[in-house]
């Protein structure tokens, strides 16, 4: 049974919630605190603390959540979505319930919300969401997970924690659909409790943190395209859609040729597209809308810097910096990589040591970011060449020295905190 | 001779960047021309009992319990310790070679006992951020061997009390370590820590320490990247600049005294 409508003084506080979370944020901006959503939000939320419940009551939510791809695949969606109807994201990528209520409070209270959540913060903002949402409502929710692994250990929850958690919350609250990674056992594993999954595959690069069984005590075993369990029956279910040489197969082929690089991304255009579906949105057009997707939060950027050509990537973690040493120009051209323990990032880099910096000899590397040093002694234990270099400008610099001709881009790969600091160098947000 | 060295279980006890360990015990050999084989053995092989060196990393409560249950089951660490194998090991690694660890309920699991510890679950908070001890000298094999002040990160939940037989390897300067007041274990050719970042990447003389016992002594090599790294993040925990911040209400506090 769908909920009463609210009352009078609950309508007056949503909108008295959403004015003053926008105050807040203007104040914010003006003074040059922050981009202000996330305190705005945190305003709004201190009037309403059901304000997430109240902002979704009238329109459909599909959640994106994951370790990694989160932000882009979000981008993706929301302009696969907004190819057919109004959409309404947080698409700068404030993925907690601040972030998401100031992304939503200004909007129409129709737009279907595409919405990436951090993944400890999922459970909570699926809950919230249904409070709205009877069984008899036609609104939808759907959940896309891509990816589980190890991320920031110092602060976030071992990957198996997280599984758990995802698998109580979908048994709580069941989702109107979930679109789920079948080549990450963890996924699977979390997703098993959602009752309409749609599988996906789209090969998987990083097993490492998935070696040992989510549900028992048994290892888990992968072959090319197959993985199972030794010891329970937890194996990968048959996917309906999947990402092959050719493009997306979902009954049929539709070819994809996205202007954002690699691999990775092409299988988040595979998540965002059998997400669209969902919503009954054309193939075609889907793949046409995600296709004009150029650039993601600065993801991807190509700016002229210090009289150089550079490309900003970003990488977060193990799993993130394997697809992003993927996408590096050719083998002989300077790289710079920046990394930074701040909160965002995780203070412990112990994770350098996962990442296979190795394949990176035969380049000239600059090592940038406050921790530049613990990134200085990766490199020389796997006999790379390197340079420290504190600031981003010099670091260009140096960089061009080693470039054979002024018309190669220089790749700067770099953790969240990093890649913020140069992006804002590079002109920031447009 | 060729050295060789086992990463043990990387798949389950290779959560942490602990296997940078590994990586370095084998260039610092290389790059001595002491010829070195390292061999990576996952939880579904058999674990060689004739290595010179063992290393073990960090992990999940789950993953640990089912290391230390192979481990246990197998005994080729057992056998290798009696014939004079090295073994080092970080953190959920130290934990699973003493008497006994809590798995992820907080039951009491039956460990290695290849340490003289145990480690138990307390009620205080996890254990996070930069570990410093003060300058150390440990016993190794028969020599003593000052290392310096001791640098890394910490990530417990779990605390170790050490039995006679086993000595700590250094006192805590900045940090929690085995809860204390030390900070790891030495007993005999088994030395452990709960030092992460990998330990050996900032302080290059305790990798040199662990690898004389196999080699004896070693040339100097050029360590100077690891030294100012190593410097740095002295400095940076003396300065506790990754503990985390006071609230604003504790600085309004603090102001208003």
């Amino acid at each position: 049974m769908a909920k009463p409508s609210p009352t009078p003084f609950a309508r007056f506080r949503t909108a008295a919630a959403v004015a003053v979370g926008r105050m807040v944020a203007a104040l914010s901006k003006k003074f040059r605190v922050g981009t202000g959503s996330v305190i705005g939000g945190r305003a709004a939320l201190i009037i309403d603390p059901h304000l997430l419940a109240h902002l979704t009551r009238a329109r459909d939510v599909v959640i994106v959540s994951a370790t990694n791809g989160k932000t882009t695949t979000t981008r993706l969606l929301a302009a696969a979505i907004g190819a057919d109807q109004p959409v309404i994201s947080n698409w700068l990528g404030a993925n907690m319930t601040p972030g998401v209520v100031a992304a939503l409070g200004p909007s129409s209270p129709f737009a279907t919300a595409v919405l990436e959540v951090d993944e400890r913060w999922l459970p909570r903002v699926l809950k919230e969401i249904n409070v709205s949402h009877g069984d008899s409502s036609p609104l939808r929710r759907g959940v896309v997970l891509l990816n589980l692994s190890r991320d920031q250990l110092d602060r976030t929850q071992e990957v198996r924690h997280l599984a758990e958690a995802w698998r109580k919350a979908f048994s709580q609250n069941q989702p109107t659909f979930v679109v789920a990674n079948a080549d990450d056992p963890l996924v699977t594993y979390a997703a098993l409790t959602a009752n309409n999954v749609v599988w996906v595959s789209t090969g998987m690069q990083w097993t490492a943190d998935a070696s040992g069984c989510p549900s028992c005590a048994g290892r888990i075993s992968f072959s090319e395209t197959h993985w199972s369990c030794s010891n329970c029956d937890l194996q990968r279910p048959t996917p309906s859609i999947s990402l092959t040489d050719d493009g997306i197969y979902a009954e049929q082929n539709y070819s994809i040729s996205i202007p954002l690089p690699g691999r990775v991304n092409r299988m988040n255009a595979t998540f965002a597209f059998a997400a669209a579906r969902q919503f009954s949105i054309d193939a075609e057009r889907a793949i046409h809308a995600m296709e004009q997707v150029e650039e993601v939060a600065g993801r991807y950027r190509t700016a002229t810097f210090a009289g150089q050509t550079v490309r900003l990537l970003l990488a977060k973690n193990p799993a993130g910096w394997h697809e992003a040493l993927n996408l590096l120009e050719r083998p002989d051209t300077p790289a710079i990589i920046g990394i930074n323990s701040r909160i965002a990032d995780g203070h412990d880099p112990s994770w350098l040591w996962d990442v296979d910096f190795e394949q990176l000899k035969g380049r000239y590397v600059i090592a940038t970011g406050e921790r530049r040093h613990d990134l200085a002694v990766r490199l020389h234990y796997a006999e790379v060449e390197h340079e420290v270099v504190e600031h981003f400008a010099d670091c260009v610099r140096i960089a061009g020295q080693h470039l054979e001709s002024t018309d190669i881009t220089i790749d700067v790969v770099s953790n969240y905190t990093a890649f913020q600091d140069q992006l804002a160098q590079l002109g920031g947000l447009v | 001779m060729s050295v060789r060295i086992v990463s043990l279980f990387p798949d389950l006890l290779g959560t942490y960047g602990d296997g940078g360990n590994a990586v370095i015990l084998a260039q610092r050999l290389r790059w001595r021309d002491i010829d070195c084989e390292l061999l990576t053995v996952t939880a579904d092989e058999t674990v060689p009992n004739s290595a010179d060196i063992y290393l073990l990393g960090g992990g999940e409560d789950g993953p640990q319990s089912a290391a230390a249950a192979r481990l246990i089951q197998q005994r080729s660490l057992h056998r290798a310790v009696e014939n004079g194998a090295t073994v080092f090991a970080v953190c959920a690694g130290m934990q699973i070679l003493g008497e006994s660890f809590p798995d992820m309920r907080g039951n009491t699991t039956e460990g290695l006992g290849l340490l003289d510890c145990q480690t138990l679950r307390v009620e205080k908070p996890r254990a996070v951020g930069e570990l410093l001890t003060k300058a150390t000298e440990v016993s190794l094999a028969g020599r003593n061997i000052a290392l310096g002040p001791l640098s890394g990160f910490e990530n417990h939940a779990g605390r170790t009390r050490l039995g006679s037989a086993a000595s700590p390897l250094a006192t805590v300067e900045v940090g929690e370590g085995n809860g204390d007041g030390h900070e790891g274990i030495v007993q005999g050719k088994v030395v452990a820590t709960y030092l992460h970042g990998p330990v050996f990447a900032r302080n290059p003389d305790f990798a040199d320490a662990i690898l004389s016992m196999t080699v004896g002594d070693l040339s100097p090599i050029n360590d100077e990247e690891s030294l100012t790294l190593r410097s740095v993040r002295i400095e940076a925990a003396r300065r506790h600049e990754l503990t985390p911040k006071p609230t604003l209400r504790q600085r309004l506090h603090w102001r208003k005294k």
